[in-house]
C-alpha cells in the first residue's frame, strides 16, 4: 500500500476506535487493539506489511521506557522502597512462579514457562491507571497500593527485558554481548537488520576479544550517566535558550534515537539504555519539557504498534477454541486475582479497598505485547503460543472494565473502611502550580514555600530555573502555555494556579485554557491593568490583582508622608483611594463586558474620576465626611454628651 | 430577636472554645455569624456594611476571649469606627436604641480570681465597665457577661460540651424573645440564665 494512504488508513482506525473505547472505558489501548482488528482480519483492508511496521512501531517502546525512566525519581523511588520492594515485587515475582508452575503443568519447559509467568505477571498500566485517576481513586489506600504495584512492574520491565534471550533454548555465554537483547532485534523485538544480525558484517565492537566488549559495555553505562549529569544539561539550556521549541524537539528525539544506536553497537538492548538515560535526566529542570516533547511520538508509536498486534490477532483461532481460551483468561485473572487477594490481606488492605486492589491489578497488560514480540524475536515462546496468549491476554483487558464496575456498584458499597482510621484533622499542604517566575511569581512563590507549601514552578528562562532549582526549587523549563507541559506539571491534582507570565495575551489565554480543562483549579492571575482585570475575568480567574496597584499606592503613601502628612492620615488617604479605585472597577465592568472602550465608558469613568475628587475636597474642607470616617471626635456643640 | 454574632479571635487555628462557640452558633438557624479578624485582616473596617449589619438586627453578641481585660483590638477598632456620633450616640444618634448586647467571653483565669477578694480585685462584669458604659451611651440593654474561667483547661478537663449546650441554649432563647431580659441585665453573669435553658434532651 502507498504509504499515505497506509498512514491514512491507520491515523483513521485509531481516530474513530480510541475515543470510541475510552468512552466505554475500555482504555485506549483496547481501542487501537480494535482498531487493528478491523482494519485487519475484520476488514482485511491491512495485510503482511503489519509485520514490518511491527519493527518501525517498536521503537515507541523505546520511548516509553525513556519516559518510565524520567518518571523515575531516585528519591522517590527510595521513599517507596518498602511498597516497592515489598508488595510490588512479592506480586511480580509471586505472580510468575505460579503462572511457570501451572504453564510447566501443562507440559512446557521451565524456560518459556518462566518467560510466560514474568509477561503475564504484569499488569495493564494504562487501563488501570486511567481508570484510577477517571473514578478519583488514586487517593485510597487501594489506590496507592495498586500505583506502587504498577510503578514495579514497569521496573521490572527492564530485567525482564535482560533475561528473555538467556531463556532461549542454547542461548549463548552470558557477556557475548548478545546477551542483554536478542541478537536479531534492532529496537529490542523480531528481525530486521541490526547489531547482531548475522548476515550483516561484523562491527568493530564484534572483533574485540569478550574481555573488552564487556570492558566496552561498561564503559559505554557509564558513558551515559556522566554525560548526562554533565553535558546534556548546558546542551539542553543552549537550546532551549534559542526558544526554537521544534529544535528543542529534535533534541530530544536526537538524545533518545542516538542513546539506541549507541546501545545497539555495543549489543546491549536499546530500551534499558534510554531508561537509563531517563533516570539519570529525571531530576533535571528539563524533565517535563522532554517527557511532553517525546510523549507524542511514544504515544503514537506505541499506537501503531498496538494497531499491528490488533491486525495480527487470529480470529480463526478464537473460533476453534473459543471456550479454551475464553477459560484460560478467566483462569489467568482468577489466579492473579487470588495472588492479590492474598497480598492486599498481608499487606492490611481492609474493605473496598483490598476489592479495589485486587480486581483492578488481575488483567494482564499491554507491556504482554511487548514481551511477546521480544519473546519471539529471542525465540523463547513458540509462535502458536504466542498467538493464543496474545488472544487471552486481550480478552482479560477487554473483562477488566466490567471488574471495575463490580467493583463500583456491587462490592465497594458494602465494604465499609471509615472505622478502620480516623480523618485527618489537618490538610494536607495544598499543591500550587506558578507559571511565570518573574520578578512577580518570586515573590508569590517564596512566600508559598515560606508558609510550607509545595510549589511547582514553570518558566521559560533557562537561566532563572537552573538557578532556582540550584536553591532547592521545585522549577521545570518550559512554555507555561503548552497543555502538555502544564499536565506533567502536575496540574490534575494541584489546587491553585498562580498565573504570573508576561505577555498580557498569553497571561490569558494560559487562564483561559486552564479554567476549562481543570474547573477545580483555583486560578489567581496577575493583571496588568483594569482592562486587562476584566479580560482575566471573562476568562475564568477567580482572583486577580493589578502587578502595580499596590506597589504604586504604597508610594503614594509614603509621598504624602514626604509632603507633611501624619503617616496615619496618609495611610487613611492611601485606603480611601484604594477603596474608591476598586468600586470604580466594579461599576465600570458590565460597561466594558458590554461595550469595550466605548464612549459610555470614558463617560462613566470621567465622573467617577469627578466623584473621587469632590470626595478628596470635601475631606479637606470638613472634620465630618463620609470617606474619613471615625478616630474624629463629635462636635463641640452637642448639649447631650 | 433577631440576633448577630461577632466572633473576634485572632488566633482561630489554636482555639478551643471560640471556634466550637461559633462553629455552634452558625448552626443555629436564624443566627447571624461574622467572623470579624477574617473579614477584616487588614483591620480596615467597612462602615457602611457594619452599621447596615446592626440596623438590621435586635441583638449584638460579642464572642472573643478576654485579652487585657477586656476585648481583642479589632472589637476596639470596630467601637471607634462604627459607633459613630449621629448613628449610635448623640443627638440624632438612635439606630441602637432598645438593642440587647452582651459579650460571651472566655477568661484564662479562675472563677476565683475574678471576685473582689480575688486576684483580679473584681466581678468580669465590672472589669467590662467600659462596654457596659459604651453600650450605655448607645441607648442600649446590656446584658451580664456569658463566661468561661481557666478556658485553657476547659477542653481538656470536659467542661466545654456543657457550655457549649448553655450557649446554644442561650442563642435560641435570645432568638425566640424566651430569654428573661431584666433578669440578664440585673445579673452577674448570664450563666445561670443559660443552663435554664438548655433543652433536656440536649444536657450533658
Amino acid at each position: 500500500m502507498e504509504l499515505l494512504a497506509a498512514a491514512f488508513v491507520y491515523l483513521c482506525a485509531a481516530v474513530i476506535a480510541v475515543p470510541l473505547a475510552n468512552r466505554f472505558g475500555l482504555g485506549s489501548v483496547l481501542g487501537y487493539l480494535i482498531a487493528g482488528v478491523v482494519i485487519g482480519p475484520v476488514l482485511g483492508i491491512v495485510g503482511g506489511e503489519t509485520v514490518e511496521l511491527q519493527h518501525f512501531a517498536e521503537f515507541g517502546v523505546v520511548m516509553m521506557l525513556f519516559l518510565v525512566g524520567l518518571e523515575l525519581q531516585p528519591a522517590m523511588l527510595w521513599r517507596m522502597r518498602a511498597q516497592l520492594l515489598g508488595l510490588g515485587g512479592l506480586q511480580v515475582v509471586g505472580t510468575t512462579m505460579a503462572v511457570a508452575a501451572i504453564a510447566m503443568a501443562f507440559g512446557l519447559t521451565w524456560q518459556p514457562a518462566l518467560a510466560l509467568g514474568m509477561i503475564l505477571a504484569l499488569s495493564s498500566t494504562a487501563i488501570v491507571l486511567q481508570t484510577l485517576n477517571e473514578k478519583g481513586w488514586m487517593s485510597t489506600q487501594g489506590g496507592k497500593s495498586a500505583f506502587s504495584v504498577l510503578l514495579t512492574q514497569d521496573i521490572a520491565v527492564i530485567p525482564m527485558l535482560a533475561l528473555m534471550p538467556l531463556l532461549a533454548v542454547g542461548s549463548g555465554p552470558l557477556l557475548d554481548g548478545h546477551a542483554f537483547m536478542p541478537s536479531e532485534a534492532p529496537w529490542g523485538a523480531a528481525h530486521a537488520a541490526g547489531g547482531g544480525d548475522p548476515h550483516a558484517a561484523p562491527t568493530v565492537f564484534e572483533t574485540l576479544p569478550d574481555w573488552a566488549q564487556a570492558l566496552a559495555v561498561l564503559a559505554v553505562i557509564a558513558a551515559i550517566i556522566i554525560v548526562g549529569r554533565t553535558v546534556i544539561r548546558p546542551i539542553f539550556r543552549f537550546i532551549a535558550e534559542s526558544k526554537l521549541r521544534e529544535i528543542f524537539t529534535a533534541a530530544a528525539l536526537m538524545l533518545v534515537i542516538g542513546i539506541a544506536l549507541l546501545m545497539n553497537y555495543v549489543g546491549l538492548s536499546p530500551a534499558l539504555g534510554t531508561f537509563l538515560a531517563g533516570v539519570v535526566l529525571s531530576d533535571s529542570e528539563y524533565r517535563h519539557e522532554l517527557e511532553s516533547d517525546i510523549e507524542p511520538f511514544k504515544g503514537l508509536l506505541l499506537g501503531l504498534f498496538f494497531i499491528t498486534v490488533g491486525a495480527g490477532i487470529d480470529f480463526n483461532l478464537l473460533f476453534s477454541n473459543p471456550v479454551g481460551l475464553i477459560g484460560l483468561a478467566l483462569g489467568l485473572m482468577a489466579l492473579k486475582a487470588l495472588l492479590l487477594f492474598t497480598l492486599a490481606t498481608l499487606f492490611r488492605l481492609r474493605g473496598a479497598d483490598r476489592w479495589l486492589f485486587t480486581l483492578g491489578l488481575a488483567q494482564a497488560g499491554e507491556f504482554a505485547f511487548v514481551l511477546f514480540g521480544f519473546a519471539l524475536g529471542a525465540g523463547v515462546l513458540d509462535p502458536d503460543l504466542i498467538k493464543s496468549m496474545t488472544l487471552v491476554v486481550a480478552l482479560t483487558m477487554l473483562m477488566t472494565p466490567g471488574l471495575f464496575i463490580l467493583h463500583e456498584k456491587v462490592l465497594a458499597p458494602r465494604s465499609v473502611t471509615s472505622a478502620d482510621r480516623a480523618a485527618d484533622e489537618i490538610d494536607e499542604p495544598g499543591k500550587v502550580v506558578v507559571a511565570g517566575m518573574g520578578r512577580f511569581g518570586q515573590i508569590v512563590t517564596r512566600m508559598l514555600v515560606t508558609n510550607g507549601h509545595t510549589v511547582t514552578v514553570l518558566d521559560h528562562d533557562p537561566e532563572t530555573v537552573e538557578n532556582l532549582t540550584r536553591v532547592g526549587f521545585r522549577a521545570y523549563y518550559g512554555d507555561a502555555m503548552r497543555p502538555d507541559l502544564l499536565h506533567s506539571a502536575g496540574l490534575e491534582n494541584a489546587d491553585l494556579l498562580i498565573a504570573a507570565i508576561d505577555g498580557r495575551e498569553k497571561q490569558t489565554e494560559l487562564v483561559h485554557h486552564v479554567a476549562k480543562t481543570y474547573p477545580h483549579v483555583i486560578i489567581h492571575a496577575r493583571a496588568q491593568d483594569r482592562h486587562h482585570v476584566y479580560e482575566l475575568e471573562n476568562a475564568g480567574a477567580h482572583h486577580t490583582e493589578r502587578e502595580t496597584f499596590e506597589a504604586s499606592l504604597a508610594l503614594g503613601r509614603d509621598a504624602l508622608i514626604s509632603l507633611g502628612y501624619h503617616p496615619f492620615r496618609a495611610e487613611g488617604a492611601r485606603r480611601t483611594f484604594r477603596d474608591h479605585d476598586g468600586s470604580a472597577l466594579n461599576a465600570l465592568r458590565d460597561t466594558w463586558n458590554a461595550e469595550g472602550v466605548s464612549g459610555s465608558y470614558i463617560d462613566a469613568m470621567r465622573a467617577h474620576g469627578q466623584t473621587l475628587f469632590e470626595l478628596m475636597k470635601t475631606d479637606r474642607a470638613e472634620r465630618h465626611d463620609r470617606s474619613d470616617r471615625g478616630w474624629t471626635p463629635p462636635p463641640k456643640g452637642d448639649a447631650s454628651l | 430577636m433577631k440576633t448577630l454574632v461577632y466572633l473576634a479571635h485572632p488566633r482561630m487555628d489554636r482555639s478551643e472554645i471560640n471556634g466550637p462557640m461559633y462553629k455552634a452558633a452558625a448552626a443555629i438557624e436564624g443566627i447571624t455569624c461574622v467572623d470579624l479578624y477574617a473579614e477584616y485582616p487588614t483591620f480596615e473596617i467597612d462602615v457602611d456594611r457594619e452599621q447596615a449589619r446592626l440596623t438590621s438586627h435586635d441583638a449584638i453578641v460579642f464572642l472573643h476571649p478576654l485579652y487585657w481585660y477586656s476585648v481583642p483590638a479589632l472589637v476596639k477598632e470596630w467601637m471607634d469606627l462604627v459607633l459613630e456620633y449621629g448613628f449610635a450616640y448623640g443627638h440624632e444618634g438612635h439606630a441602637l436604641d432598645k438593642k440587647v448586647m452582651f459579650n460571651a467571653v472566655s477568661c484564662g483565669a479562675t472563677e476565683a480570681a475574678y471576685q473582689p477578694a480575688g486576684a483580679n480585685g473584681a466581678h468580669l462584669r465590672d472589669l467590662l465597665a467600659p462596654i457596659e458604659k459604651s453600650a450605655d451611651l448607645c441607648r442600649m440593654r446590656f446584658l451580664a457577661p456569658f463566661t468561661i474561667y481557666a478556658a485553657g483547661r476547659a477542653k481538656d478537663e470536659g467542661r466545654d460540651l456543657s457550655h457549649l449546650a448553655a450557649w446554644a441554649g442561650l442563642l435560641r432563647a435570645l432568638r425566640d424573645d424566651e430569654l428573661d431580659i431584666d433578669a440578664a441585665r440585673r445579673a452577674l453573669e448570664l450563666n445561670d440564665i443559660a443552663a435554664t435553658c438548655v433543652a433536656p434532651s440536649e444536657a450533658v
